[in-house]
């Protein structure tokens, strides 16, 4: 193996926590909303919606963190309205979230046309850039894996510690795992179901949003059509190979992203068509579902509660 | 989900708000939406060769929807039909290119059969993941679809690639091409096929026994399963059938319309089977209709993007938002209740 140090490097570490990213924000969305019982297939695009929504806010104003802002917040409208129809109008959750992937799909191609004449690819914008963590980038190896990477890389590491916390560590979380497993008897407890259905999805949606806008405004600075590539299912996938807790979604996400990285690279050494090389990080996401988890539980019945 | 010819009333009304949320789309970005609308619909019926190339592009829809129908009804979520689709074309092309010295009518069968048969085994291994891995089959179905526009751009770019730049094969024989029944459009008999299809498939959800359990499997899995039927063989007939169906929608494409196999050839026909499922309230005659309306969305649009520049992404989009609204028929309810009509 002529250039196998070329792949095998620190380097390909670091690609894989930032490729790991975009799929461990999605997979943690995925984590609240089917902890209080709703499947939302629609991550896939919610992120892609964020993606284009981030650049074009970002195009419009010159500010990256608006279009961060503004990406969240429409990812976050997408989950209350997926909450909204599943949860208030008894609407099938996937149907809803393959409805929210197809507008997304459409809507963002022709809002791209009518933006930037382009259904392609968007004019370049401001990114995040990269920031350096001190002292920690001057660990040898650490440094180069951990100590510099765009904001919203340290943004999803707090945001993994801080979902565990919130699940598992606090009043809320009780709550929230209580309304999935029973809804009724989390009713009768005085918990308002409805309520935390539409904080949890829509919290879903935000999540979700934060890994669209690392795709466009933290790694690429443009946004391209399709460019979430079925992160959202592989999200999907992460989550329940992390058994729906926030660190085992985590550490499923960072396999995808190894997986995704080591994909790049490979294409780069042009030691075999891409098209094969393209469907690896797809092909393992189905090994994954099919290996591991016939024998993980899911937090809910995902049946709708209708109250008495 | 009501199913049967009665629940079209409520699809009926989701296109129209559908139509109405993109009206203000158009509005709003600068396009005119009336001249829009009213170009979508001369390019769509305008005249007998817009009807023709309505009808051409309905029959791919036609199969994909039949695919969604028939494994939903076994409560299975095939949103992968697009891969499927994919796959089944490359089959039939093969089939058409290689197989040769065969009089038509048996050459034509071959290569239909080839479509369905590489399609249905595409749909049988999500199938298999899920009968006895428990792998759920909405992840895998997509996944599989992103695997068959990666294998066949392979197939098409490398071992089997026509010469010249474009990623294709060579054109099919004569003799396994199914024949143009209205030149100039590309409409071909394939559309006699999706018919034909759409009566099978109502016949054997409900005149045969596998029907009957694949219906008790979407119903109620634990009933049907405390009842005798064996939950995991409905699970891997459905959707073996249901690639199967997606799998000919692609014969149909590439024996009828391009004579060959190119890379890229569905402009998303898998997805447009799902809306069309839906909006036909899951009955293979409400599917056949409600695929025409999409057929004409699809050739209308080309009309209407050459004729207004409105981008032809609008089309998907109304797609969409067709499926958001049949997904909630309650919130159908109460917004014509909002609007004072009691229903």
């Amino acid at each position: 193996m002529v250039n196998l140090l070329d792949v095998l490097n620190v380097g390909l570490f670091a690609a894989a926590l930032r490729m790991a990213t975009p799929i461990a924000f999605a997979s943690l969305g995925g984590i609240f909303s089917e902890r209080v019982g709703i499947v939302n297939i629609g991550l896939e695009g919610t992120m892609l919606m964020s993606a284009f929504s981030g650049v074009a806010a970002t195009y419009y104003t010159g500010n990256p963190w608006l279009g961060v802002a503004v990406g969240v917040i429409v990812g976050g409208a997408l989950g209350l309205l997926h909450a909204f129809l599943t949860v208030r109008f008894v609407a099938n959750q996937i149907v809803s979230g393959t409805g929210i992937n197809i507008f997304a799909m459409g809507f963002t191609a022709y809002m791209s046309q009518v933006i930037w004449g382009s259904r392609g690819a968007s004019d370049s914008v401001r990114g995040l850039g990269a920031v350096s963590i001190p002292l920690l980038k001057d660990v040898p190896i650490l440094g180069k894996i951990l100590g510099t990477h765009s904001p919203l890389v340290y943004v999803m590491l707090i945001v993994t510690v801080l979902s565990y916390i919130v699940l598992f560590r606090t009043p809320l979380g009780l709550r929230i795992r209580a309304v999935g497993e029973h809804p009724a008897a989390a009713e009768t407890a005085g918990i308002n179901v409805y309520g935390i259905k539409y904080l949890c999805v829509t919290l879903s949606g935000m999540l979700a949003g934060l890994g669209g806008v690392f795709l466009s405004l933290g790694h690429l600075n443009l946004f391209a059509w399709g460019m979430t590539g079925g992160r959202g299912f592989i999200a999907m996938a992460a989550m329940i190979f992390g058994k729906w807790m926030p660190f085992g979604a985590f550490g499923a996400s960072i396999m995808f992203g190894l997986a995704d990285a080591l994909q790049m690279r490979l294409q780069a050494l042009g030691l075999l068509p891409p098209q094969i090389i393209l469907m690896i990080p797809y092909l393992l996401t189905v090994a994954v579902l099919a290996g591991v988890v016939g024998r993980a539980l899911p937090p809910s019945d995902y049946k709708p509660y209708v109250k008495e | 989900m009501k199913r049967g010819l009665i629940g079209l009333v409520p699809p009926l009304i989701a296109v129209a708000f559908a139509f109405i949320v993109g009206a203000l789309v158009l509005q709003v970005t600068g396009y005119d939406p009336v001249e829009a609308y009213s170009a979508l619909m001369r390019g769509a019926f305008g005249d007998v060769y817009a009807v023709g190339q309505t009808l051409s592009r309905a029959t791919p829809i036609i199969f994909t929807s039949l695919a969604f129908l028939f494994a939903m009804r076994c409560g299975l979520f095939n949103i992968g039909a697009e891969g499927q689709l994919i796959v089944g074309a490359l089959g039939s092309a093969l089939a058409g290119i290689y197989l040769s010295g065969l009089p038509p009518v048996v050459h034509v069968s071959l290569a239909l059969l080839a479509g369905a048969l590489v399609g249905g085994l595409w749909g049988l291994i999500p199938a298999v993941l899920k009968a006895y891995f428990g792998a759920h089959e909405v992840i895998t179905t997509m996944m599989l679809s992103y695997v068959a526009e990666y294998l066949t751009g392979y197939m098409v770019n490398y071992p089997f690639k026509a010469p010249g730049w474009v990623a294709q094969t060579v054109p099919i024989a004569a003799t396994s091409q199914l024949p143009r029944i209205l030149q100039p459009t590309q409409l071909s008999a394939a559309v006699f096929i999706a018919v034909a299809l759409a009566a099978l498939t109502q016949f054997l959800l409900h005149n045969t026994t596998m029907g009957y359990e694949i219906r008790a499997i979407g119903l109620n899995m634990t009933a049907a399963e405390n009842a005798g039927i064996s939950v995991k063989r409905g699970v891997l007939i459905a959707l073996l059938i249901s690639g199967a169906m997606a799998g000919l929608g692609g014969s149909g494409e590439v024996l009828g319309v391009h004579r060959r196999f190119i890379e890229g050839f569905s402009p998303g026909y898998g997805w447009d089977g799902l809306a069309v499922a839906l909006v036909g309230g899951l009955h293979p005659i409400g599917v056949v209709l409600a695929a025409v309306l999409f057929g004409a969305l699809r050739s209308g649009g080309m009309v209407m993007t050459r004729a207004t520049g409105v981008p032809l992404d609008i089309v998907l989009l109304l797609q969409a938002l067709v499926i958001v609204f049949v997904s909630a028929p309650m919130l159908i309810r109460l917004l014509l209740r909002r609007v004072g009509y009691k229903w």
